[in-house]
């Protein structure tokens, strides 16, 4: 077994981490304060390829590899998780569904300009009544001569508003499965400025304060049926292969926010002083840094393995599952860490821990909870 | 148009500065990046690519770590990549290297070549004049802005407070200053192309018309005698007078020291 990166993604990572630093992190700050959604650093990481990663370069992407992906997510959040989750809610929530179930026609004329980043992707799976339950769906789309029509609301849906092109989750039917009638789901390719497709609420968020979040309505919105993504029915066999993948994402921005904690924290103990020595002095520090360095690099550990056996394996939700929990959960003890070694400083907006702290939280909630990683993790174990 | 662009893998100042025992850098041992003018030079050339249509051709003369600078060139999108490494090389001071170089470069076509104005760890802004005066042909060094006209160049060279604008016909070669552009990120794409592109590799025998005499440390006049890292400063000398007082002070301090 050899940990040593390959050329490439030494090289990649060099790349990420000059970009979020020279055209990231100065706007961090600001991105979250006013809430707003860095189009222009989006534009710049478009103009890059940074946007098609994964995707194979006949679809407009870069051809690299599930690592090198998950890499940009983490070297972005270092510095600001707003911009990693932008990333990888457009590559793993969007375009991914759309290489792995679109047609050949679909994969043209939606995976090719999101690849490129002429175009931004969401997904929407999420309602007021269905997040870790998806059978909750209330949204439904009816078949109606060429096309379906949706009606119903999706919300917390990242990337809404500024993204152009969204896979929505509808209820199509209902069917018999062990006995059991249960809702019949699946997916379609909705395009930004369709009628009856439009914005509701934005959400006003505790952390990832840039990344747009908003509430989406249908109201018998028209989508052809050349839109449908996959089968009739394969919905929610779509929805959780793509979130195996979204979970690798988040579990790469949730390493990216505790590596950032940290690296912020080590350079702070040295410098702050405290009864006539650097609070890096102190055991008590010492020994939380050990701790927190060694954390980070076992959720490392955990989010390369997830990367690779997307690379290499059928499945890998099981990978997907441990890497997100474990680096959520990480994320989350890091930064409160980093905020308590900061002390007073740390609890102000001055101080980026603050702000990691507030964008850790998510990464243990969206895209699976951390109770629902552990059910899926402890599913494999006892099948 | 084909443009041939010399680069340098250079210490990256952020890291330690560490020396042989001749007082030569150990290369081998430091951080790198590639020379700032340097790239500022390739980027020069990348533009014109786009512009009118290149082929760049990257070339680096070091050990066979410095490949990796010519990678992150092809990654940025130059085409080729051209490493000279050869232990009888090691050592150069500028004469050297513009030998080696432009005995590199003879093996090449090439319409234009662009050269760093200077690499950040000698500081000499020699080797690229040099080399045109190997290869014969024209120089237009401190490049700030590059135009192509026909057969010609159209250079915007910086000089003190005003700049000239000079025209010369190609071939000829171009020194550029790190404020001549900003250079453009490499792409993931790019990378992964580059780390499978092939790099071709010369040594000393590959270079055409050089003489043994004037490569590496023996071909290189320029003995180093003692070299050491940045010494540190002390703290200085605070004074809290008033502006006139201190201009007064300054000035009689600097007279003291003999600076003025």
């Amino acid at each position: 077994m050899d940990f040593a990166l390959k050329k490439e993604h030494e090289m990649a990572r060099a790349l990420f981490k000059e970009f979020a630093e020279k055209e990231v992190k100065p706007l961090a700050q600001e991105v979250d304060e006013t809430e707003e959604f860095p189009r222009a650093t989006v534009e710049k990481m478009a103009k890059l390829g940074f946007l098609g990663i994964p995707i194979p370069k006949e679809y407009g992407g870069q051809g690299c590899d599930p690592l090198t992906y998950v890499m940009c997510v983490e070297e972005l959040s270092k510095v600001c998780g707003t911009t990693g989750v932008i990333v990888s809610a457009h590559t793993s929530l969007c375009c991914d569904p759309i290489q792995t179930f679109g047609t050949e026609e679909q994969k043209q004329k939606y995976l090719v300009p999101l690849a490129k980043g002429e175009k931004l992707g969401a997904f929407g799976l999420t309602e007021p009544g269905a997040g870790t339950d998806a059978q909750g769906q209330q949204t439904k789309a009816v078949e109606d001569g060429d096309s379906y029509v949706i009606n119903g609301s999706k919300i917390f849906i990242t990337n809404g508003k500024e993204a152009d092109v969204y896979v929505i989750f509808a209820v199509t039917g209902m069917i018999e499965k062990r006995g059991k009638m249960m809702k019949e789901i699946s997916a379609f390719i909705v395009e930004k400025g369709t009628p009856g497709f439009t914005f509701g609420t934005k959400e006003k968020k505790m952390g990832i304060r840039g990344s747009s979040t908003y509430e989406l309505i249908f109201t018998d919105c028209r989508v052809p049926k050349e839109n449908l993504l996959g089968k009739v029915g394969q919905g929610f066999k779509i929805a959780m292969h793509t979130l195996d993948g979204g979970r690798i994402g988040i579990a790469s921005q949730a390493l990216g926010i505790a590596e950032g904690a940290l690296e912020r924290t080590i350079a702070y103990t040295k410098e702050r002083k405290q009864f006539g020595r650097s609070i890096a002095q102190q055991q008590n520090t010492q020994f939380q840094l050990a701790d927190m360095a060694t954390k980070v690099e076992a959720a490392k550990l955990l989010v390369y393995k997830a990367a690779l056996a997307k690379a290499n394996q059928k499945e890998y939700g099981f990978e997907a599952a441990q890497a997100k929990l474990y680096a959520a959960e990480v994320a989350m003890e890091v930064t409160t860490k980093a905020v308590q070694l900061h002390g007073g400083y740390g609890y102000t907006r001055e101080y980026d821990v603050e702000r990691m702290m507030r964008d850790a939280k998510i990464t243990e909630i969206y895209e699976g909870t951390s109770e629902v990683q552990r059910m899926v993790i402890s599913a494999a174990l006892l099948k | 148009m084909k443009i041939v662009v010399c680069i340098k893998q250079v210490p990256d100042t952020k890291g330690g500065v560490k020396f042989n025992p001749d007082g030569t850098l150990d290369r081998g041992a430091m951080l790198t990046i590639m020379n700032p003018d340097d790239k500022a030079g390739l980027e020069a050339a990348l533009r014109l690519k786009d512009q009118y249509g290149a082929e760049v051709t990257v070339i680096t003369m070091g050990l066979p770590k410095a490949e990796d600078v010519l990678r992150e060139a092809m990654a940025m999108g130059a085409d080729k990549g051209i490493l000279v490494t050869d232990r009888v090389l090691g050592g150069a001071d500028t004469w050297a290297t513009s030998q080696t170089l432009a005995g590199a470069i003879r093996n090449l076509e090439y319409d234009l070549i662009i050269t760093g104005r200077q690499a950040i760890d000698g500081d000499t802004a020699q080797v690229g004049p040099q080399i045109s005066e190997h290869l014969g042909i024209p120089v237009i060094s401190y490049a700030q802005k590059i135009e192509i006209e026909g057969d010609s160049v159209i250079v915007e060279r910086q000089f003190d407070d005003r700049y000239h604008v000079l025209k010369a016909k190609m071939p000829c070669l171009i020194t550029a200053l790190a404020e001549l552009n900003e250079p453009r990120y490499m792409t993931p794409g790019g990378i992964f192309d580059a780390v499978k592109a092939d790099i071709t590799v010369w040594g000393r025998a590959n270079l055409v018309d050089v003489e043994d005499s004037n490569l590496g440390l023996k071909g290189s006049p320029t003995q180093i005698a003692k070299a050491s890292d940045k010494v540190r400063k002390g703290a200085g000398e605070k004074v809290n007078l008033d502006p006139a007082e201190s201009v007064d002070y300054i000035v009689g301090k600097l007279k003291e020291k003999h600076v003025i």
